[in-house]
């Protein structure tokens, strides 16, 4: 069942319609929300008008990337089983987030989670701590939103890098601009729908290939690429290193400051529940299907297709739509990826705004003392600024591997941002000397240790030194190879057997030692783990406790029962 | 509200057993659900033949699988006995001590 032939990378005109159609619809949204976007409330939370119900898809919207659609398609079709504990550990933070944050998050706080974090702290310090931990957050998460646009458009609609770098950026700044919070969480609500009612579709005709049986889908699969398909493989060898990069997608998505931003668009704690109900049923759902897409995918198209046209696989799921639904399917999902990648990056673009004007003019710059126009009109400007940063630092980064970023991403969240977070939530001696180091051990622990780490020191900085040593043991590998080869043949022709068995056998022993010696001059990074979640974020943990215990503040410890009252009961929450 | 009746609120029985009944509803599904995550990781880590034996003889579909998918959906099944009972026993606590100081 093997098809050769796609119009991916060529100009799709029934994508550019459908896009249109996505693009004019949210800009109708946009016009419409910008008449209801005038205070800080409305820019910030969309007035708290949300429902829970809303919510819930918006939050999906926001979390469900590109990435992780049409990569986790693409991991699941290229690597089987091993792609399946990506798709797991994305979902796992939610329950984390319902339990241990939504609540308080919402009765405590205005726009940003700084303001829990300063609640009864030294709102200075605090702001400026957690500002920087939630733009760093942010910066990263977008470079790798908008890389990995420009890559995609490429692909889907055949437009230069640059122009799809520029469309999104500009799009993004009128969604946020005009339509505040209001428009942002329709683009990402409308997004959700199309996501999740084009991957059922999807699902759906490749299970009627298979009879709807998940059971002939993956006996297919083994035979097609044997049972090793199906089990885990190489992707997790180091126990500490999967633990780390467990720990990071967990307590990672509980600090995300686009995600946590969207608990203020509901009018009190019970609607924030339920958004997180009904965020992670969609989200589970939605992962759910991404894996049945990659074992289809790796099935119907066949992963020498897939990898030709992407070697990381990305383009799974498009090129199984164009197997199944011809170009119309196509067409439809290529808008759907680029509608996705807006409507992430108009959250991450209005997470990061609100650290500039919420957290860093109107509480540092400021002192508090500022009004809402004046936060208003700050904020749009923040919202100008991201945008062209965007822009510029997606052309800046093109053709970089952005993988690392998005793990960046995740490690800063749950180093710094979730460890202040909770203890400020949870425990009454938390001093704003501990919340602040705490958030800045985490910032630079995490940022540094991948630096070290093999991901960026052997794979970015010694790119070249890698690959000259790669060459040489490939060199080493074939020519004793084909030397064996010719042993084998003057062996097999009736030259004295033991003489040629000693031969071969000292052949193998040089090219050994040959390989060692190349190998010996890889580069080596000087932190061995990929995610530096399980150091950085326990060292946050500590550090934060330690400076606390190491000073008291009364004022804290007497307005934490203000504040556990609010917490539990919700009085006073706005 | 002064802060003698912020203390009083916290200290009044409602309040207690609310917040004690909150926060051990919090930390079993935070532990259950660590464990559960965790708990994948580590078969994956330390056990892949488990994972990778078949569910019955004629198929081709390894344990791993539904495991995997096992955990997504229990996830989602531990939110789901947080809104519950956040809905039907905690949301009237509260509205009892919301009544109690007239907020």
């Amino acid at each position: 069942m093997e098809q050769s032939t796609t119009i991916i990378g060529q100009t799709n005109p029934l994508a550019i319609m459908f896009f249109f159609v996505f693009v004019i619809s949210t800009l109708v949204i946009t016009y419409w929300a910008a008449k209801r976007t005038r205070t800080t409330k409305e820019f910030y939370a969309a007035g708290r008008s949300i429902t829970g119900f809303q919510n819930g898809l918006a939050l999906a919207g926001d979390y469900m990337s590109a990435a992780s659609f049409l990569g986790i398609a693409g991991l699941v079709s290229t690597k089987g089983f091993d792609g399946l504990i990506y798709s797991v550990g994305w979902l796992v933070g939610w329950p984390i987030i319902m339990f241990l944050i939504s609540e308080p998050l919402r009765n405590l706080g205005k726009y940003t989670f700084a303001d829990v974090v300063a609640y009864r702290l030294s709102q200075r310090p605090i702001r400026a701590a957690a500002a920087t931990g939630s733009l760093i957050t942010v910066l990263f998460y977008l470079i790798a939103q908008m890389v990995g646009a420009g890559t995609l458009i490429k692909l889907m609609f055949n437009l230069p890098y640059e122009v799809a770098i520029v469309l999104v950026g500009a799009l993004m700044i009128a969604y946020v601009l005009f339509g505040g919070m209001i428009a942002t969480t329709w683009v990402q609500i409308i997004k959700a729908v199309l996501l999740l009612g084009g991957a059922t579709l999807l699902v759906l005709m490749t299970l009627a290939q298979f009879g709807f049986s998940y059971g002939e889908l993956f006996g297919q699969a083994e035979k097609l690429y044997s049972a090793k398909f199906l089990e885990p493989g190489g992707l997790i060898t180091d126990p500490v290193d999967a633990f780390s990069l467990g720990l990071a997608l967990m307590f990672g998505t509980a600090g995300l400051p686009h995600i946590l931003m969207r608990f203020y668009t509901v009018p009190d704690a019970r609607e924030a529940r339920k958004s997180v109900f009904y965020a992670t049923g969609f989200i589970g759902y939605f992962y759910i299907l991404t894996v049945t897409i990659g074992f289809g995918a790796a099935v119907l198209v066949g992963q020498k297709v897939i990898m030709g046209i992407d070697k990381g696989g990305n383009m799974a799921a498009p090129l199984l739509a164009e197997a199944l639904g011809g170009n119309l399917f196509l067409g439809f999902l290529a808008a759907v990826a680029f509608a996705t990648i807006l409507a992430v990056v108009s959250g991450l673009t209005l997470a990061g705004a609100s650290a500039l004007s919420h957290d860093l003019y109107v509480g540092v710059i400021r002192r508090g003392e500022s009004n809402e126009k004046e936060e208003v009109r700050v904020a749009k400007i923040a919202t100008i600024g991201l945008g062209v940063a965007a822009i510029l630092l997606g052309i800046l980064f093109k053709g970089q591997n952005v993988a690392f970023m998005v793990g960046l991403a995740f490690a800063i969240a749950c180093s710094a941002n979730f460890p202040a977070l909770l203890l400020s939530i949870v425990w009454k001696k938390f001093t704003t000397k501990g919340a602040v180091t705490s958030i800045y051990t985490g910032l630079f622990l995490a940022v540094g240790l991948i630096v070290l780490s093999p991901t960026v020191w052997v794979d970015i900085f010694h790119k070249e030194q890698k690959a000259t040593v790669e060459k040489q043991v490939k060199a080493i590998e074939d020519g004793s190879k084909a030397r064996i080869a010719d042993l084998e043949k003057m062996k097999a022709a009736g030259q004295d057997a033991a003489q040629m068995d000693a031969a071969i056998a000292s052949e193998k022993a040089m090219a050994d030692s040959q390989l060692k010696e190349a190998k010996s001059q890889m580069p080596k990074a000087p932190f061995k783990l990929k995610n530096p979640a399980i150091f950085s974020m326990g060292a946050a943990f500590l550090v934060g406790i330690l400076f606390s215990l190491m000073g008291r503040e009364k004022r804290a410890e007497e307005m934490y029962e203000e504040e556990k009252l609010r917490t539990y009961v919700g009085i006073g929450a706005e | 509200m002064s802060k003698r009746s912020v203390h009083d609120m916290l200290e009044d029985p409602d309040f207690k057993s609310l917040s004690s009944q909150k926060n051990s509803i919090s930390l079993v599904l935070t532990i259950l659900e660590l464990v559960l995550y965790f708990g994948f990781i580590a078969l994956i880590a330390f056990n892949k033949p488990f994972l990778a034996s078949k569910l019955s003889g004629g198929t081709a579909t390894t344990v791993g699988i539904p495991i995997a998918v096992g955990t997504i959906i229990f996830s989602w099944i531990f939110t789901g006995i947080y809104i519950w009972w956040a809905n039907n026993k905690y949301d009237v606590l509260v509205k009892k001590v919301k009544e109690k100081i007239g907020g």
